[in-house]
């Protein structure tokens, strides 16, 4: 495994963007997540791994709080963003969402045209004056989704008539367009090839300068490329929690050695 | 591991011997196949040959309506008859009636007749006989839009009587006229010879179209126009009241509404409601909007609410089915950059659906145009000849007729005149049928998106 040898990356200790305090979630009469703690720093990449159904993508999604549109999900335990509890009745969702921005698995740009797809954040949050002040938000945008040289010739022309690699990378900027604090990707390299799921890792890679970077990946080499922290989850539980060169080489709980080692999963 | 290890040991199974040579069993399975694919077929050539007997009796029966016999007369306008004080007053010219104008008709034909060098025993009463009883009528409207006219000759078209309309068409026989008290054997020899003339001839009509009903003894007059606008006005009434309230309520049910038992029973009914036999609704109307709100009879915005109701279920279901075929992705891509749930719906999942909201509409109108159960009950089935009404308040609360209802009408009468026409009606109802399905057919091919 060469990619351990990625733990040398340097890690500086961040302020905490989002602690989350014992934290269970259920589905009608399932526990989908048991008694999860967290904290994740700012300016960092933190990736959640583990097997399939183990949780971490119903976690990821309580951090924007996506999961409210499912009618049967309950959450308890606090989430606090910048010390906020997210989770408080006088939040609003929806500005909440515009702090905290989503990839999804499936790229899944609007319908229309790739100018619209950027600037359909900025327009409901009203963050351009004038037409130019958001031409200049696209731009920004899509270069810092790595994909601005590609598709500046044809702003106009449909973001589902992109290539994969390139749609997810739209994402991406459409997300980064709202400017958020926090941006969570639910296993956004899943639908992309090996050279797209590059140039998505170097992506985020770049954005962990600007915001604090959540995914959740079931690939262990992604998650050792591309992240400084590391969560294993399973069966619902937060096994092990540290940084990522730790958790690859010299996990603590056996679980969490099995997992990386292929045993389980 | 262990699985394996027990194949090998036994025999493997063999598929019969040489693979050239069909096991009993294959061929008892082709042989299922293909007495399937022949029920197919024959289902399907069953349904085209039902399909061909519908459309050439329709055509075959009722294109006839959409021709009529006219003749051609010089007819002078007589000052002695129509104006005796000679002022073009026009009150004075309102006071001669349709009964006034008869002898003018008469002389008209008699002058025809002669003029031709035609032999005919006839007395002019008879001759005028093979004109309808709506000559006087259409003359008389002429004179009193043109008083200036009077004293002159003029030219008109005149529509023949329908047994005339029916000996030129093949309807009427001279064997079959023999107790017929409207239709003499000389009056068609005259025929025969106005039209070996050129003074009668068939043409296209458009007043069947245009026009007004008629009454029973002038079935040659008798038009679809009024009735169409009735339709029409209804439909105006179902669009505006049936589109938002159904797309409105589909989107609350299907992107707001929590699961529960209370919008489950929703659901349920308003699936059962689709079900409901057209004229439940008709008699509701009756009670509600005409014996409880006192809204006029027979008029085209009670019927146009009856057939809201009617057609509200239909775009419900197809609204929430196209709402539905929206992948979630899209919500949560909308909702994922901050857009509130309004926001989601409005600006990205309504705009993906609208085909298929319109195409459903579309059916739902389509449904309720060609709907007569419903109106039998709050009496837009009737006797109306009115002239097309001129305001939009007019054509909704002015009695009127639609389609379908007219040509129930028309077959109802004793006429074997009406009886075509009730075919000619068919045919236009189904052009605008064919029409809307074709559009909504365009419309879902049009703005389809796969995903």
């Amino acid at each position: 495994m060469n990619d351990m040898t990625l733990m040398e990356k340097t890690v500086d200790t961040q302020k905490i963007k989002i602690a989350a305090k014992d934290v269970n979630v259920y589905y009608g009469d399932s526990h989908a997540i048991k008694d999860v703690n967290v904290e994740i720093e700012d300016k960092t990449v933190t990736a959640f791994i583990g097997p399939s159904g183990c949780g971490k993508s119903t976690f990821l999604r309580c951090l924007n709080r996506m999961n409210d549109t499912i009618d049967i999900c309950k959450v308890k335990g606090d989430i606090l963003l910048d010390g906020e509890d997210i989770y408080d009745k006088r939040v609003d969702p929806v500005q909440l969402r515009a702090k905290v921005g989503m990839v999804f698995q499936k790229p899944n740009p609007f319908p229309k045209s790739i100018y619209d797809n950027v600037a359909y954040g900025p327009r409901i949050h009203g963050l351009a004056k004038n037409k130019a002040e958001l031409d200049e938000i696209v731009e920004k945008s899509l270069r810092r989704g790595a994909i601005w040289d590609e598709v500046k010739d044809r702003l106009d022309a449909p973001g589902t008539g992109l290539s994969g690699g390139q749609q997810q990378r739209l994402c991406i900027a459409r997300a980064v367009a709202t400017e958020p604090e926090v941006l969570l990707m639910d296993e956004p390299c899943s639908a992309l090839d090996p050279i797209a799921t590059a140039q998505v890792e170097e992506l985020i890679d770049e954005l962990r300068s600007r915001y604090s970077v959540v995914i959740v990946t079931h690939s262990m080499q992604q998650a050792a490329r591309v992240s400084q922290k590391t969560a294993f989850f399973h069966l619902g539980n937060l096994v092990e929690f540290g940084l990522t060169g730790q958790i690859f080489t010299n996990p603590e709980d056996p679980r969490t050695e099995s997992y990386i080692t292929g045993r389980i999963g | 591991m262990t699985d394996l290890s027990q194949n090998t040991a036994s025999e493997p199974r063999k598929h019969g011997g040489s693979l050239l040579e069909q096991t009993p069993r294959t061929k008892k399975r082709n042989a299922a196949e293909k007495r399937f694919r022949a029920y197919g077929i024959a289902a399907i050539a069953a349904g085209l040959v039902m399909l061909i007997i519908l459309v050439t009796t329709i055509v075959g029966k009722g294109t006839g309506a959409f021709q009529q016999t006219f003749i051609t007369l010089q007819v002078e306008l007589l000052e002695a008859k129509l104006d005796k004080k000679g002022e073009r007053n026009i009150e004075d010219i309102k006071k001669v009636t349709t009964f006034g104008y008869a002898p003018i008709i008469k002389g008209a034909v008699a002058a025809a007749v002669e003029e031709l060098g035609i032999e005919t025993s006839l007395k002019p009463k008879n001759l005028a006989g093979i004109l309808s009883k709506d000559a006087a009528a259409q003359l008389r409207e002429y004179v009193l839009a043109n008083p200036d006219q009077i004293g002159q000759t003029v030219e008109f078209r005149f529509l023949a009587s329908s047994r005339v309309d029916g000996y030129m068409k093949g309807r009427v026989h001279r064997e079959s006229i023999g107790k017929d008290k409207n239709i003499s054997p000389e009056q068609l020899d005259l025929v025969d010879a106005l039209a070996a003339a050129g003074v009668l001839e068939k043409t296209f009509n458009l007043d069947f179209i245009l026009g007004a009903d008629a009454s029973d003894a002038r079935p040659e007059a008798a038009g679809m126009g009024v009735s169409m606008l009735g339709s029409l006005f209804m439909m105006f009434v179902v669009l505006a009241l049936a589109l938002p309230i159904g797309v409105a309520a589909s989107i609350y049910l299907e992107e707001f509404a929590p699961q529960n038992w209370l919008t489950d029973m929703i659901e349920v009914n308003i699936s059962n409601l689709a079900a409901v036999p057209s004229i439940v609704f008709g008699i509701l109307g009756l009670a509600v909007f005409i014996n409880y709100m006192h809204l006029p009879t027979s008029a085209p915005l009670v019927g146009g609410l009856v057939l809201t109701l009617m057609t509200l279920p239909t775009i419900i279901i197809s609204t929430r089915a196209s709402l539905k075929s929206v992948p979630p992705s899209i919500r949560d891509a909308a909702l994922g950059v901050g857009a509130s749930k309004m926001q989601a719906v409005f600006h990205h999942v309504l705009p993906l659906a609208a085909p298929g909201i319109l195409t459903g509409t579309i059916i739902g109108l389509a449904q309720a145009l060609g709907e007569t159960a419903p109106l039998l009950l709050i009496g837009m089935v009737g006797f109306i000849a009115s002239n097309a009404p001129e305001t939009l308040a007019d054509g909704l609360l002015a009695p009127n007729s639609a389609m379908p209802a007219q040509i129930y009408e028309w077959a109802k009468r004793a006429d074997p005149a009406f009886y075509e026409r009730a075919w000619g009606g068919i045919i236009i109802l189904l052009i605008f049928l064919v029409t809307m399905n074709t559009l909504a057919v365009i419309l879902r091919r049009r703005f389809e998106r796969r995903w």
